[in-house]
């Protein structure tokens, strides 16, 4: 049982984290905290997907006739590309979020969450 | 030389191309940034129509990005389904293009260039999911789609930014488990194409990682359709977003997620996992009729139109997603599923847009708010009455359609019981759309001092309001003399689907 999880330890690594992130960004009340957690939590599916892509041994994917001579044996580049694209969705999402973030102090003059609905509710669902 | 098969290619490229191209031009003059988003959506609507024509009649166009072969490259694939969904998401597009021109010089007025070369990405990024083949580009779509419409919805500024937040948190978990899923399936594979993946997956039925895989692609996909238990983002992002853009939320963009999620159940798991492995759709048909329960209970509570209106989007989920859980155990397979995401457009983007109406004149939100509405505008409220009336299912409307087709399914399978609920959430429709009609039309006597001066919409507002009024009946009397039989035959054919097991 010790042998599975020191040996397959990269995976206990990202649900950990991953379930921290979760965990942030359903509890926290501060809005700050809560894209923290989504950034955990979304940077522990990288790690995952990296790890994926590792071979034991393995070298940087770069193919010349020197490298094949000498046998040397690659990791899988593709999760590495998938990625690299996946990380600028996760920037994106985060750019959006921090500037929503930004807006709603200017309005409310608090980022806690609690207050926000506070503040709403004394205005009246008036959408104006 | 251009040939239909580069088609599914462009309409994306030409709508990434001219949200930049707005941005350049609107930068010079305000004015010119919603005519180029027009003539985007018209020519991208004309070259989808082209593409389903093809599609029909020659067959399945795949088109390879950089003429690498499909396991290497990314493959575009467009089959029938696709191309009935990209005409769909087009036209309603088309019509919101054309009614945001008022409305959001009204709404919006310093912020035109940046709300049309979103809208352009909104449309790429909906475009890209319904052509794509390639699972890891439906995802990076999803998110092009998902994160221009938190910044819209977000536009009107005080309580959408809230609205927008919740989504966002709610949109990115959907979509990081819909990323897991193809790490899942990669990990076992080490392929990202459908097709591809649809043959390597299948002696690997039993596995426990596919199966994971399916569970996390159903329940990210599940956030962002907002089926039942997750649609808590739903009522607030569409109530408070600006009219076309609920309209487009509403009608389209949970549509689209569905769309993804009947591709990848579909598709890349086929009809012998789901029915022998992960027997998940029943819990889906319960699911989805507690969802129509639900929603249209929590419609009637609503004294706001939008947000009922937003409600009833959750019901309509249960509508759909319905015809997708008994999609398997009739002969009529995902026929009534796909025929009430066209007719849910229909009816919700009318809908949405006659509220926005309201709003654009007198700032109207609330129902009681509605008295004499009837007389002062009305060519809206016409338009606003057949579109309840679809919603409510009086023949030959869409919605009457959508529900005949659903309890013929039901009792093919043997579930009356749906057949009951379906008749409960109909007069639970016809209770709070009735509401309105009532506060337009017949509360006026007491306290014509109440009364708001109105009058009608401008032109251009109220022309995409009456087209989708008069296609409820319309496309209703088009399903039933049954013009798209052989698109929905091809759908089903293609999956396996409408032979009974």
């Amino acid at each position: 049982m010790i042998d599975l999880i020191l040996a397959k330890y990269n995976y206990w690594t990202f649900i950990i984290l991953m379930l921290i992130g979760f965990y942030a960004m359903i509890a926290k009340e501060n809005l700050i905290k809560k894209v923290i957690g989504l950034s955990i939590f979304q940077t522990a599916i990288f790690l995952f997907y990296i790890s994926l892509g590792d071979v034991i041994g393995g070298t940087a994917p770069i193919v010349s006739d020197e490298t094949i001579s000498k046998g040397y044996i690659y990791v899988n580049p593709l999760p590495h590309v998938l990625i690299l694209t996946a990380i600028v969705v996760a920037v994106a999402t985060l750019a959006v979020a921090l500037a929503l973030i930004i807006r709603m102090y200017e309005e409310y003059g608090t980022i806690e969450e609690e207050e926000i609905v506070k503040i709403e509710r004394e205005r009246g669902i008036t959408c104006q | 030389m251009l040939s239909i098969e580069q088609f599914p290619l462009l309409i994306v490229v030409i709508s990434l191309l001219s949200a930049f191209t707005i941005l350049i031009l609107g930068w010079l003059n305000e004015k010119f940034s919603c005519y180029i988003s027009i003539a985007t959506v018209l020519l991208q609507f004309i070259m989808s129509i082209l593409v389903l024509n093809h599609v029909l009649t020659v067959g399945t166009i795949h088109y390879w990005l950089g003429g690498w072969k499909p396991p290497w490259g990314i493959e575009y694939a467009v089959d029938a389904m696709n191309a009935y969904m990209l005409v769909t998401l087009l036209f309603l597009g088309l019509l919101c293009a054309v009614y945001s021109k008022k409305n959001i010089e009204h709404e919006l007025p310093r912020k035109r260039v940046s709300f049309y070369t979103i809208y352009q990405l909104l449309i790429t990024g909906l475009c890209g999911v319904v052509v794509t083949g390639d699972i890891f580009n439906m995802f990076v779509f999803i998110e092009i789609m998902s994160i221009s419409s938190y910044a819209l919805i977000a536009s009107r500024g005080k309580i959408a930014l809230k609205a927008s937040f919740t989504y966002l948190i709610m949109g990115s978990i959907g979509a990081c488990f819909f990323l897991l899923g193809i790490g899942f399936l990669y990990s076992v594979t080490g392929s990202l194409n459908m097709h591809d993946l649809s043959i390597l997956l299948s002696p690997l039925y039993g596995n426990k990682v596919v199966q994971a895989a399916f569970v996390f692609f159903i329940v990210g996909l599940s956030i962002k359709m907002a089926l039942f238990p997750l649609h808590t983002w739903l009522p607030d992002a569409h109530a408070f977003a600006p009219a076309e853009i609920s309209a487009m939320l509403s009608g389209i963009i949970i549509a689209v997620s569905t769309y993804a999620f009947i591709r990848v159940a579909f598709s890349v798991f086929t009809l012998k996992f789901i029915m022998m492995y992960l027997p998940i759709f029943d819990i889906i048909c319960w699911v989805s009729i507690i969802a129509m329960l639900y929603g249209s209970v929590l419609a009637i509570t609503q004294t706001n139109l939008k947000r009922m209106l937003a409600y009833s989007s959750v019901a309509n989920m249960g509508y759909i997603m319905l015809g997708v859980g008994l999609s398997t155990s009739t002969t009529m397979g995902l026929t009534p599923a796909l025929m009430h995401i066209l007719n849910h457009a229909v009816m919700k983007g009318c809908l949405f847009m006659v509220a926005g109406a309201f709003i654009y004149k007198a700032d109207l939100w609330d129902i009681e708010d509605f008295r004499g509405l009837g007389r002062k505008m009305p060519y809206t409220t016409f338009a606003f009455i057949l579109a309840a009336l679809a919603m409510i299912g009086m023949p030959p409307s869409v919605g009457f359609v959508t529900k005949l087709y659903l309890i013929i399914a039901c009792m093919e399978a043997d579930q009356f019981i749906f057949v009951v609920a379906i008749f409960v959430s109909t007069l639970l429709i016809v209770y709070y759309f009735w509401r309105v009609i009532e506060y337009m039309y017949i509360r006026v006597g007491d306290g014509d001092d109440k009364e708001v001066e109105v009058d009608e919409v401008p032109t251009s507002m109220l022309i995409p309001i009456l087209i989708l009024g008069v296609l409820c009946f319309v496309i209703g009397i088009i399903w039933l003399i049954d013009i798209p039989l052989p698109l929905m035959d091809a759908v089903n054919s293609l999956f396996g689907l409408g032979v009974m097991p």
